[in-house]
C-alpha cells in the first residue's frame, strides 16, 4: 500500500498522527524524516515511546529519505511520512515521487501569522509552499481525516473552513 | 497527617495537568466539583502552540508555581513529549502520562506523600479504575 500521506507537522509523532490517522487508514508504519532527530538516540527513544508496538517506526534525514523513499514506496505496508518543516518536505519533493502534501500543523511562534487555528505561516514559509505548489505538487490542510482538507490559496487567504 | 480532615493541608499547586483541547481544564473542573481541591492543579492547554513553545509554557508553568509532577493525557502527546523534553534537566520531577479522573482524585487527598509519591501512587490507582461492566465483560 506504500505511503498513503505525506505531512508537514512541527509535532512530528503525537495524537493526530498515531491516533487520529493512524486508527482509521490502519497504519503500519511511520518514517519520521528530520535531521535533529535523525541525529539523536535519545530522540528517536523519545518518539518511539509515543507510538503502539505494532507500528514500526522509521528514522531518516533528508538526505538518506530521498534514497530510502523507493523501498518505502514499495513496502506493502499502509504507511506515513512525516516532516516536521516545509523545506525538508521540499528536499523529498525535489528526490521525485510526491504528488501531495498535506499541512498537517505548523504552530505558532515568532514571526509566523495565523492562517489557520493550527496553520501559522512566515513569509518565507508561504513563498516556499507557493514555490512547493508551483511544482505541481497538491498541497492541502487537514488535521484530522474527517476535517475537510483545505486548499493551499484558501490556507493563504486566511479562510477558516 | 492532617489533624483535621476537612480542610486540605495543601492549598498552593502541586502539579501540573496538560493535554489535548480542553483535556486539562475538563479535568481540573471535575477534580474540584468532587473535592474542592482543583487549586491543588494547574490546568494547561496548549492548542496551536508549537513544540517548543509547549516546553517553554510547561517549564514555566512548573517553575512559577514550583512544582515537580504533570500529568498528561496520552503517551503519544505533545505534552508528554515536551515533559518528557523537561525531566530531562530536572531529576527530581516527575511524569504521568495517561492521567484520568481517579487518578487525579487520589492525588490531591494524598497529602502525607510527596508530590512525586502521590503522583506515582495516584498512577496506580488511576490504572486499577478502569473497569468494563456490561456485555463481553
Amino acid at each position: 500500500m506504500s505511503i498513503l500521506l505525506y505531512r508537514i507537522d512541527d509535532r512530528l509523532i503525537h495524537g493526530q498522527v498515531v491516533v487520529g490517522w493512524g486508527q482509521p487508514l490502519d497504519i503500519e508504519f511511520i518514517v519520521l524524516v528530520d535531521d535533529v532527530v535523525a541525529a539523536s538516540d535519545w530522540e528517536q527513544e523519545l518518539y518511539r515511546m509515543g507510538v503502539p508496538p505494532e507500528m514500526d517506526l522509521y528514522f531518516h534525514s533528508a538526505a538518506s529519505a530521498v534514497s530510502a523513499l523507493p523501498g518505502y514506496r514499495a513496502d506493502g505496508r499502509r504507511g506515513i511520512l512525516l516532516t516536521g518543516d516545509i523545506d525538508t518536505m521540499r528536499r523529498l519533493v525535489d528526490g521525485g515521487g510526491i504528488d501531495a502534501v498535506n499541512i498537517g500543523g505548523i504552530h505558532a511562534k515568532a514571526g509566523r501569522s495565523p492562517r489557520m487555528r493550527y496553520v501559522f505561516l512566515s513569509a518565507e514559509e508561504e513563498t516556499a509552499l507557493r514555490d512547493l505548489a508551483a511544482l505541481g505538487v497538491t498541497i492541502t490542510a487537514q488535521d484530522v481525516p474527517n476535517a475537510r482538507p483545505v486548499a493551499l490559496n484558501e490556507v493563504l487567504a486566511g479562510v477558516e473552513p | 497527617m492532617s489533624s483535621d480532615p476537612v480542610t486540605p493541608a495543601h492549598e498552593s499547586p502541586r502539579a501540573i495537568v496538560a493535554g489535548h483541547g480542553d483535556f486539562a481544564a475538563g479535568l481540573v473542573s471535575a477534580v474540584q466539583q468532587i473535592t474542592g481541591r482543583g487549586d491543588q492543579l494547574i490546568p494547561v492547554a496548549v492548542k496551536q502552540l508549537s513544540v517548543e513553545a509547549i516546553e517553554q509554557l510547561l517549564r514555566d508553568r512548573m517553575l512559577e508555581a514550583n512544582v515537580r509532577v504533570i500529568f498528561t493525557d496520552l503517551q503519544a502527546g505533545s505534552c508528554t513529549m515536551a515533559s518528557r523534553r523537561i525531566l530531562r534537566g530536572m531529576d527530581d520531577a516527575v511524569l504521568i502520562a495517561g492521567a484520568n479522573l481517579p487518578t487525579l482524585l487520589d492525588f490531591v487527598f494524598a497529602e502525607g506523600r510527596s508530590a512525586p509519591e502521590a503522583a506515582r501512587h495516584a498512577a496506580e490507582r488511576g490504572r486499577a479504575a478502569i473497569a468494563v461492566h456490561g456485555a463481553g465483560a
